[in-house]
């Protein structure tokens, strides 16, 4: 492709870029903008474009002490739920799902494709879909108000199992026979071959896993009733409808700056293994 | 180092296809055995099964005089190069050779000393801390067989290593295996569909179609005593004229009239044959017995090959330069009887000396 350096090649994309990013990012902005000041300016409109002198008391306190009345829980303690949560689920849906995409494409064993096809289908059923009875199982089981109630039904899907059975049947067998006249069993052909071939995989499966688990909204709302199990979405959530008492504003916004650190953190440090992970051919 | 022999080997796939039919040859101590056919004719399976990748329907495959049969891989005691090379590709050129010897609890100081040994026979010395991708396809072809040689197996099993290299690149490579080979005399078996591959590094031929055995012969035997039409055309290039012809009287033959002189053997006259002569076995004589008029003309660089009319039916004569002029219109030749090549067109076997 012949590139031409001219005016509308150069800077046109910028502009576009850069009218993007404000759209995107302002909200954003707002949001730490608004965290910074005291109610009374917020509810008076008076909010301007810079930020005001109570960052520090803010941040702190509905870090360590929380909102007056609708949490009655310290952001910290909810933020912490949330990273259990999310870790929980990325981590928990790596190893079932490496595991079973490993069964399902390097051993040959009765059922196998129903199997595979029972997985598959999971996908068209969604928490959403089978709440009740999910509810219902966790519920009798006595799993309400724990972490595990809160993440198992959320690991067991499909998408992370399809995810690397793609990436195994790219895998030439010859590397697996190589393998066996190496004197590798199947297990060693694992830990060896397949799991470091599949560090990008697993890394961008954990940024999309870890993003889906704290964004998670209604499967905690159901399984948790107590102050100290909320998750920091559950929580922004009370604090912006209030019934009888003033929202806090400069809280909700705070909580929600806060909200977004541990994605983005996750984002950016595992941005390069996670483009490589979807976007990856070498091998 | 070890014999090979198989006795009776059979491949049924699920499905029932016979993809090798009850092959039966023995390779010596230190043999270097080609096994070359078209795709699909069942040498690659073969191979396999040696290896132990695919199990044996029926039959017996014996190295070193141990049955093989339900023997792993990795103790049959071979070793594997195969097409797209399989190297590791997240380990160094150092560990992708150190690895099956680190499976099989061999010391670390004994496996630096074998894999600096395959090293400098390769000459990939500089590169054993790189990984895979970062060398070239040859230098690639070459870590595979290092992890190969650090092994010291009783057999090197090659799957058509060089068909992923460039034309000079392969034929560099060609002579290096056969070095290799000349150096460590270990027992090899090597498939490939190039005849000119199979023609210089074996010592032992086995020309295979359709799951079966065509010949087993030094390269020389296969080439000069081909004994079925497959053989005749398969090994050779160019490839070798087949014209249709009758047995007419004992020692002669004729090709719609045309005659020639040869070996008929037990053959009776009235014998529908085959008749195969090479395109560079002709003898070109300005006064010959045979002449053809000249379709087209292919150049090859050092000859010519010059398409024409032999008995109403297709034939190439190859010539030097400098025998015939780039611009005749018909070429005269003799055929002599040892150049004559006689199948029988019924089974397609050869007939005569």
């Amino acid at each position: 492709m012949v590139e031409r350096r001219s005016f509308l090649n150069v800077v046109l994309p910028h502009i576009i870029l850069m009218l993007g990013v404000v759209i995107v990012f302002f909200p954003v902005y707002l949001a730490f903008v608004a965290s910074t000041w005291d109610p009374a300016t917020i509810i008076n409109g008076q909010l301007g474009l810079l930020p005001g002198p109570y960052f520090l008391e803010n941040y702190q306190r509905i870090l360590f002490t929380g909102t007056a009345s609708s949490t009655r829980e310290p952001v910290a303690s909810m933020m912490l739920n949330s990273l259990i949560m999310a870790l929980m689920i990325a981590i928990g849906k790596i190893i079932i799902s490496i595991f079973s995409a490993f069964a399902i494409v390097y051993y040959r064993f009765p059922f196998r494709m129903t199997l595979f096809w029972i997985i598959f289908i999971t996908l068209m059923l969604p928490v959403e879909v089978r709440i009740f009875p999910t509810y219902k199982i966790v519920a009798d089981l006595g799993l309400l108000d724990s972490y595990p109630g809160l993440t198992i039904p959320l690991i067991a899907s499909a998408t992370g199992t399809l995810l690397f059975r793609q990436f195994f049947m790219t895998i030439p067998d010859e590397l697996l026979e190589a393998s066996k006249i190496d004197a590798a069993g199947p297990l060693q052909f694992f830990k060896d071959t397949l799991l470091p071939l599949s560090m990008t995989t697993i890394a961008a499966l954990f940024v999309i896993q870890f993003i889906y688990g704290w964004n998670q909204y209604l499967w905690p709302l159901l399984i948790t009733t107590k102050d100290s199990m909320q998750t920091i979405v559950i929580g922004i959530r009370k604090m912006i409808t209030t019934q009888d008492a003033l929202t806090e504003w400069q809280l909700a916004m705070a909580t929600a700056v806060l909200a977004l650190l541990p994605p983005v953190a996750v984002v950016i440090g595992m941005q390069k293994l996670f483009v490589k992970g979807l976007v990856e051919t070498e091998k | 180092m070890a014999e090979v022999t198989l006795s009776n080997i059979r491949k049924v796939y699920p499905g029932g296809v016979e993809a090798v039919k009850a092959i039966n040859f023995a390779i010596p101590d230190g043999g270097f055995c080609v096994l070359v056919g078209p795709s699909g004719c069942g040498k690659s399976t073969l191979l396999r099964m040696i290896a132990g990748l695919e199990t044996i329907t029926d039959g017996e495959c014996r190295i070193g005089g141990r049955v093989v049969n339900e023997v792993e891989p990795a103790d049959r005691d071979i070793a594997m190069v195969f097409q797209n090379y399989a190297l590791y590709p997240h380990m160094t050129v150092y560990n992708n050779m150190a690895y099956g010897l680190r499976n099989r609890k061999t010391p670390e100081d004994e496996i630096r000393r074998r894999v600096d040994e395959a090293a400098k026979i390769l000459a990939i010395e500089p590169f054993l801390e790189r990984k895979p991708r970062a060398l070239s396809g040859g230098q690639r072809q070459r870590v595979a067989m290092g992890r190969a040689i650090v092994r010291k197996p009783q057999v090197f099993l090659f799957d058509e290593p060089l068909s992923n290299l460039d034309a000079k690149l392969r034929v560099h490579m060609r002579v290096e295996i056969r070095k290799l080979h000349t150096a460590l005399k270990v027992t090899s078996v090597y498939v490939t569909h190039d005849q000119v591959e199979a023609m210089t590094l074996a010592d032992m031929i086995v020309v295979m179609s359709a799951g079966r055995i065509e010949q087993i012969g030094t390269p020389t035997q296969v080439y000069s005593r081909p004994e079925s039409v497959f053989v005749a055309t398969f090994i050779g290039s160019p490839a070798m004229n087949l014209v249709k012809g009758e047995v007419t009287a004992k020692g002669a033959v004729s090709l719609n009239g045309e005659p020639i002189a040869c070996d008929t053997g037990a053959a009776a006259p009235g014998t529908k044959v085959l008749v195969g002569v090479r395109p560079d076995d002709v003898t070109l004589t300005g006064t010959g017995q045979h002449t053809i008029d000249v379709t087209f003309i292919e150049e090859l660089g050092p000859s010519r090959l010059y398409h024409g009319n032999l008995g109403g039916q297709d034939f190439v004569v190859q010539a030097p330069h400098h025998a015939v002029d780039s611009k005749v219109s018909h070429v005269t030749f003799d055929i002599e009887p040892r150049a004559v090549h006689l199948f029988d067109e019924a089974s397609g076997k050869r007939i005569g000396g």
